[in-house]
């Protein structure tokens, strides 16, 4: 009895609670249901926090002994040996970096552009179906675009691109290490420009949201103040949404991190330190799904998971940060 | 913003045209990708196809085959993974939507499963194998199937959380009037108001599951045989992908192209399915 008074007053705290005196019996058993109804959907809710702790926590154990063995120094080392059960995790920390962040600089830009040709330009009619094929290209299962890197797209810049690059950008001074090598096509290169791809739609969409959120008063004034189009993005629907956009950027950094089966295909999982973006390299996802059931030894699968355990907390921090700051534009635009 | 001088009147149309010129070349940059990649699946995938994708089993290199225990296997697997991740993506929806509200901790939880949603699927692989294949010993179905619950899980929890919220709230306060408890109200009225977008978010959690690839070669991995026991390792479209499409061989690279035109029209389909729905509810 009393805990039905306690929910109802819960759902509706500014009204009164409906008198429940005529419907004594049926309301004891609707307690009961209440108890177990709502104790269930609570368990639920806890387990979804407990899944996230226990990611951190089974892959922390997992990985420990190839911590305890390495040391800190399992980050800092580049040797890969599963011969001589030698571990250490620079290389695909660094390729992971170096893919994530060119697919970052490759997918900002075009995402921005979508976000405004959707928001600005499009005409009605049109914005509708071009938004939800680019949604579309979210949608394909990320070993659709491994085998398309694969086929397809490494032919493509062992042929073109790699060649070209090597000849122009590859005979500079210093920046010249960056682009030096056999045109293979496989290569932190690629692996960047399709991880870029797969992460264009996601950005896209929260910029094209953020952007819709900014007050018509606002961008209607500026117009009458005889701003292009242009001028209206740039000096007032950016600034206004600027923490979320970043947000948004910092969301797809987060599922470039992580990507696994797209970069796999095409980075030709060497584990040997090089330079160069057109040489073949790993990430630690690579790493992990590449080599996981050859892992032949418990130090070598504790390194794997120990590499999981890594990407887990960066991405779980670059994710957090996104969110907060997607959170802060949400709260200023009153919802 | 400068007064306008018709000097650089010319200037700031010019940089209109260049920058909206730029967003739209950006848009049908994404377009041809989209074509590009559907493109060449569909053309190397379509001239795969065949009765026997369905009849025979996949085959050891050089030999003829096809998917079917594959085929089985992935559609076991997303099955199993909706009975268990399902319910209890519902009841934690239902409980931040309708228990939680705007509390803190109703907060905290979707923050954590906005977190979980976007989490790198291949470190969700790695978490099943900590407690499921290590202590069992084998790789198994299970196990596979309770990875792919824990990357549906967190589509669904959202999904149902806003739906239901979007449920007036004089619906609530009917059925309580009526002096009806809180578990019918939910169970009776809002479930039924709230269906379809619980059902689209399904949808798209299937669409989600039925690609991912990496979370599968850590737990259910793969079996060349037809098998029905998911206390053994099963056989899954997006393994064989990817253990064919990297092997040398043609016969297997094309059954990698063909499993890869039956996963994406799967996906897109459903996931089609699935916006037409949402559309469908907020007209």
């Amino acid at each position: 009895m009393q805990t039905v008074m306690q929910q109802v007053s819960v759902a509706q705290p500014s009204r009164p609670a409906p008198s429940a005196v005529p419907a004594a019996r049926v309301a004891s058993a609707g307690a009961r249901g209440d108890l177990i109804f709502g104790g269930l959907a609570r368990m639920a809710t806890a387990f979804v926090l407990l899944v996230l702790a226990g990611i951190a926590l089974a892959t922390l154990i997992g990985g420990w002994p190839a911590f305890a063995r390495f040391g800190a120094s399992f980050v800092a080392r580049t040797a890969w040996d599963p011969v001589q059960r030698d571990f250490g995790a620079l290389v695909p920390i660094y390729g992971t970096i170096v893919t994530a962040v060119l697919s970052m600089l490759l997918a900002v830009p075009i995402a921005f552009g979508i976000a405004i040709f959707l928001t600005e330009v499009a005409p009605r009619p049109l914005a509708g179906p071009i938004s939800a094929a680019i949604e579309l290209l979210a949608g394909i299962p990320s070993i659709i675009y491994g085998m398309w890197g694969l086929f397809v797209f490494v032919p493509f810049m062992a042929d073109w691109v790699d060649p070209w690059l090597a000849a122009s950008l590859g005979r500079l001074p210093v920046l010249g290490a960056l682009f030096s090598g056999p045109p293979l096509g496989l290569g932190m290169l690629t692996a960047g420009i399709i991880l870029g791809v797969m992460v264009v739609p996601f950005v896209a969409a929260v910029m094209r949201d953020v952007f819709t959120l900014v007050p018509s008063a606002l961008r209607e004034s500026a117009f009458a103040l005889g701003a292009t189009r242009w001028e209206v993005v740039w000096h007032v629907v950016l600034p206004y949404t600027r923490t979320a956009v970043v947000g948004g950027i910092f969301l797809g950094l987060g599922r470039a991190l992580g990507e696994t089966m797209a970069v796999t295909f095409v980075l030709g999982n060497a584990h040997d330190f090089n330079l160069s973006l057109l040489a073949p390299s790993t990430s630690i996802a690579a790493a992990i799904a590449n080599e996981f059931t050859e892992a032949d030894s418990a130090t070598y699968l504790s390194a794997l998971i120990a590499l999981g355990f890594i990407l887990f907390v960066v991405t779980f921090i670059v994710l957090v940060f996104a969110k907060l700051l997607l959170l802060r534009l949400a709260r200023q635009a009153g919802r | 913003m400068s007064a306008p001088r018709p000097l650089l009147r010319g200037r700031r149309k010019a940089v209109n045209a260049l920058a909206l010129g730029l967003a739209s070349f950006a848009t049908l940059l994404g377009l041809v990708v989209l074509v590009w990649i559907l493109g060449t699946t569909l053309i190397h995938g379509a001239a795969a196809l065949g009765p026997h994708l369905i009849t025979q089993m996949t085959p050891p290199p050089g030999a003829a085959g096809g998917l079917a225990n594959a085929i089985f296997g992935s559609t076991l697997l997303v099955l199993v993974a909706v009975l268990v991740g399902a319910p209890i993506g519902v009841l934690a929806g239902t409980h931040l939507a309708e228990y939680g509200r705007a509390g803190p901790f109703a907060e905290l939880v979707r923050f954590v499963n906005d977190i979980l949603l976007s989490a790198p699927s291949v470190v969700i692989g790695l978490f099943v194998y900590q407690i499921v294949v290590r202590p069992s010993g084998h790789f198994s179905g299970w196990a596979g199937a309770v990875a792919l619950g824990f990357i549906l899980l967190p589509v669904v929890v959202r999904t149902t959380d806003e739906t239901m919220r979007l449920v007036p709230i004089s619906l609530r306060e009917a059925t309580l009037a009526l002096g009806a408890p809180k578990w019918r109200m939910i169970t009776q009225v809002i479930y039924p108001a709230a269906r379809v977008g619980i059902l689209t978010g399904l949808l798209l959690g299937i669409a989600r599951i039925s690609g991912e690839t990496a979370p599968l070669l850590f737990t259910a991995l793969n079996n060349q045989y037809w098998s029905m026991d998911l206390g053994h390792p099963l056989a899954n479209v997006p393994v064989v992908i990817f253990q064919f499409a990297l092997s040398p061989y043609d016969s297997w690279h094309s059954l990698a192209w063909a499993g890869a035109l039956l996963l994406t029209v799967f996906v897109l389909v459903v996931s089609v399915l699935a916006r037409t729905l949402l559309r469908g509810r907020t007209n």
